[in-house]
């Protein structure tokens, strides 16, 4: 192997989303000189973002002023908030809790404003480089973090180089900055070598699923933000829907389960499909067409699964360490504003050190605490938490005490001796049918023929364990079917990992009980093209 | 010699496209757009005549607005030398296209002008025959393989029948197919480099080709629908439900 190719930049970024793409405007707000490059693994800005979304406006205006007579193409000023308590075919109004307020706030696509702020940095002079992806860290000799290596392009399944054969270059920089999303797949590695979360509880996450659809004219009430709960989810799993009501006909329905639920047998997606089908949401879609879908996984442990955010040479912004808002639903506004704020320590220092105690004393991770306790009171079932959640609302989150969490992967129940709750569920007859159809929304795109980019760490474990206790939860919790158990050919069955299908939501890295399945990074470029999610 | 390609901004061949509901056209909002596929593999083929040591130089071309420049930047990042964007808000039929190359060409004096065989979003395989036809040079369309030996190029082309070689005089027009090579991976570096390199931007009435359309498009329809089918119990109920359809 020849010696890779350099390229020296002042800060290099891994992940062009909203905590990416702020940190680097900013940089070159205060910093002009400074070089500073963004690399990202889809194929264009935005194209693997899917989020609600409602957001805060407040540090958009901070970063660009004026971005208000210069709206991202999806952006509906919120007019009205609803919150429902479902049952099968009967819904309740709850009182809008106060972090679920949105006056003043936002309907956004973030995958259209990542796409929309691209430019802006691009003409401050920003380096963006979409369709490379970052497969390793680079380290310096004194084991710093010393910058990124790209991924090669054209291996074949075999791990054997192709005719079109080109090595990733290595990116030198003093400051790294991962900012790869909930579950990054770099921030893990370096979360564990650094032991980054040792004086911190598991982190805890959701997964999200959702579709963009385009409905008859006249069902759309641009400005309407309804959250439900309840139906179809049980007492004990975590979870809720989004529906997001937009321009030109268009709503965002979405569907969020805490992936702390106890069901071995439990088939997210499924649950997604029915809520879609109780007679509110059902009336809504009815007729309509679906314009995209995907899933990704959100993180949920905030306050007191706040991993250390700096290392030496790097450190961790936006959902890569984990600053979403629970209650708020909402991680948008602390995305960017860790952005902003990880450009400032930079630009004042040129380095990470002291980054951690600066993200802790700001009104951020402030905003964490306040409501740490309210997605843990969660765990002890639905109306507990309802109890709580409006306590700690009411205290602004005063009561001393942490509540703890537990993690996700350790959650789920063993077969044996576990009996599942009733469902309830009904028969569908609005698309997609199947995974398969919905994938085929995402758009995604794999090379087949390059290494498969989900690694099982102990194969065998599939077949001759995971079948009896738990019966192989991953072929249910991927929202794209890669996972599916086929016969094999000398008898039994064995694991089938469709690669292709991979819409780069890491549900599989985080909810595999035996924590064998690593998320890595597919050649760049790869993975969904989603289109306004 | 120089090689003239021509490359086109397309919605990228992943996009699930979408006709508007007034079947006034395709949904191009918040689309991802690249440079149409065959025109990669024109390219690529382009490069590897000049590394091969029978080019000097390679120079992407590309009728459009000014968003196509982001195409001519992908096309200078693989390994072309210069970019012309022939400017015009208007969308050109493949003959005013056709046309816009000749001016190109009487700049230029390419031995070469490649293209890719067909657009991905009109799918009209017209601007490279048209072209040869207006500049009076021979074509070769189809390519899957190509020679270039002095001023002959020997080309194989994937006709109906199968394979088809034709020799021709350059300078000529050649259209490639999708199994004449496997396009390049960009490298980070060569984009930066690709910043750097020439793109010029001429207007198309500078260059006095008159872009009036002939054809105008009256309506876009979606496939229709599949209907859906019945499970049927047995063959008498096959043979029953067919003729009920007039079938049989």
């Amino acid at each position: 192997m020849s010696e890779r190719e350099i390229m020296e930049y002042d800060v290099i970024i891994v992940g062009a989303g909203p905590a990416g793409l702020s940190c680097a405007t900013r940089l070159k707000q205060l910093k002009p000189d400074l070089m500073v490059a963004v690399i990202e693994k889809a194929s264009e800005i935005g194209a693997h973002i899917l989020s609600g979304a409602v957001i805060e406006p407040g540090p958009l205006d901070q970063l660009l002023p004026g971005w208000r007579d210069n709206p991202p193409p999806v952006c509906v000023p919120v007019e009205k908030d609803e919150l429902w308590l479902l049952s099968r075919t009967g819904r309740r109004r709850l009182p809008t809790p106060p972090q679920q307020k949105n006056h003043g706030n936002f309907t956004v696509s973030l995958g259209a404003l990542c796409a929309w702020m691209a430019p802006q940095a691009e003409a401050l002079g920003v380096d963006l480089f979409p369709g490379f992806a970052a497969s390793e860290i680079r380290f310096t000799d004194d084991g710093a973090v010393g910058g990124v290596i790209i991924g090669d392009m054209g291996i074949g399944q075999d791990g054997q180089p192709k005719d079109t054969y080109m090595q990733g270059i290595e990116i030198h920089a003093p400051v790294t900055v991962l900012s790869e999303g909930c579950r990054g797949h770099l921030s893990k590695q370096l979360i564990r070598r650094y032991e980054l979360d040792k004086d911190a509880q598991p982190q805890t996450y959701g997964i999200g699923m959702k579709e963009l659809w385009r409905v008859q004219p006249g069902k759309s009430k641009p400005g309407l933000v309804q959250h439900t709960t309840g139906w179809p989810l049980d007492s004990k799993t975590y979870g809720g829907s989004f529906v997001y009501h937009l321009d030109k006909d268009r709503i965002a329905v979405g569907f969020v389960c805490g992936l702390d639920y106890e069901d071995p047998e439990f088939f997210p997606f499924e649950a997604f499909q029915q809520f879609k089908h109780h007679p509110m949401i059902h009336e809504l879609l009815e007729d309509g067409e679906i314009l995209s879908s995907g899933a990704r996984a959100i993180v949920e442990g905030g306050y007191q699964s706040l991993p250390r955010t700096e290392m030496p040479g790097a450190l961790l912004i936006g959902d890569a360490a984990g600053l979403l808002n629970v209650p708020k639903v909402k991680g948008t506004h602390q995305a960017i504003k860790s952005g902003m704020l990880a450009a400032e320590h930079i630009a004042a220092g040129a380095s990470a050190e002291g980054f951690d105690a600066r993200l802790r004393d700001s009104d951020i991770v402030r905003e964490l605490y306040k409501v740490r306790n309210i997605r843990p009171a969660f765990n002890k079932g639905f109306w507990r938490g309802m109890i709580r959640a409006a306590f700690e609302t009411a205290t602004a989150g005063r009561w001393p005490g942490t509540l703890p969490v537990h993690a996700d992967h350790a959650c789920l129940r063993k077969l044996d001796g576990y009996t599942a709750p009733e469902r309830d569920w009904v028969d569908r007859d609005l698309p997609p049918r199947d995974r398969l159809a919905s994938v085929y929304f995402a758009a995604t795109e794999h090379d087949e023929d390059q290494p498969i980019h989900l690694q099982i760490l102990e194969p065998d474990v599939c077949t001759n364990r995971c079948s009896r206790e738990f019966d192989n939860p991953c072929t249910r919790f991927c929202p794209a079917q890669v996972y599916e158990m086929v016969e094999a050919e000398d008898a039994g069955r064995r694991l089938q990992i469709n690669a292709a299908n991979c819409v780069h939501c890491k549900t599989c890295d985080i909810k595999d009980p035996y924590q064998i399945i690593n998320w890595v990074t597919p050649e760049g470029g790869s993975g969904p093209n989603y289109q306004n999610m | 010699m120089k090689i003239l390609v021509g490359i086109k901004r397309v919605v990228d061949y992943n996009v699930r496209v979408r006709v508007l509901p007034d079947g006034s056209g395709v949904d191009k909002d918040g689309v991802k757009m690249s440079v149409n596929p065959f025109d990669e593999i024109a390219l690529e083929e382009a490069l590897r005549i000049k590394e091969a040591g029978n080019a000097d130089e390679v120079i992407v071309v590309s009728v459009g607005g000014d968003e196509c420049q982001q195409q001519l930047r992908t096309g200078l990042a693989m390994g072309a030398d210069r970019a012309i964007q022939v400017q015009t808000g208007q969308s050109l039929q493949p003959l005013g296209v056709a046309q816009a190359f000749l001016k190109i060409i009487e700049r230029e004096d390419p031995g070469l002008v490649i293209f890719g065989k067909q657009a991905i979003d009109d799918d009209n395989s017209q601007t490279g025959q048209m072209l040869a036809a207006l500049w009076e040079r021979p074509q070769a369309t189809f390519a899957s393989k190509l020679n270039i030996d002095g001023q002959v190029a020997t080309v194989t082309r994937e006709v109906d029948a199968g394979l088809e070689t034709v020799e021709i005089d350059l300078p000529a027009v050649v259209t490639v197919d999708l199994r004449l090579n496997e396009p390049r991976f960009v490298k980070l570096p060569d984009i930066m480099k690709a910043k750097r390199k020439p793109l010029d931007v001429l207007p198309l009435d500078e260059l006095g080709v008159a872009a009036e359309s002939t054809l105008s498009v009256s309506h876009f329809a979606p496939p229709p629908q599949r209907g859906k089918g019945i499970m049927v119990e047995d063959a008498a109920q096959l043979v029953q439900e067919l003729k009920n359809r007039g079938l049989l």
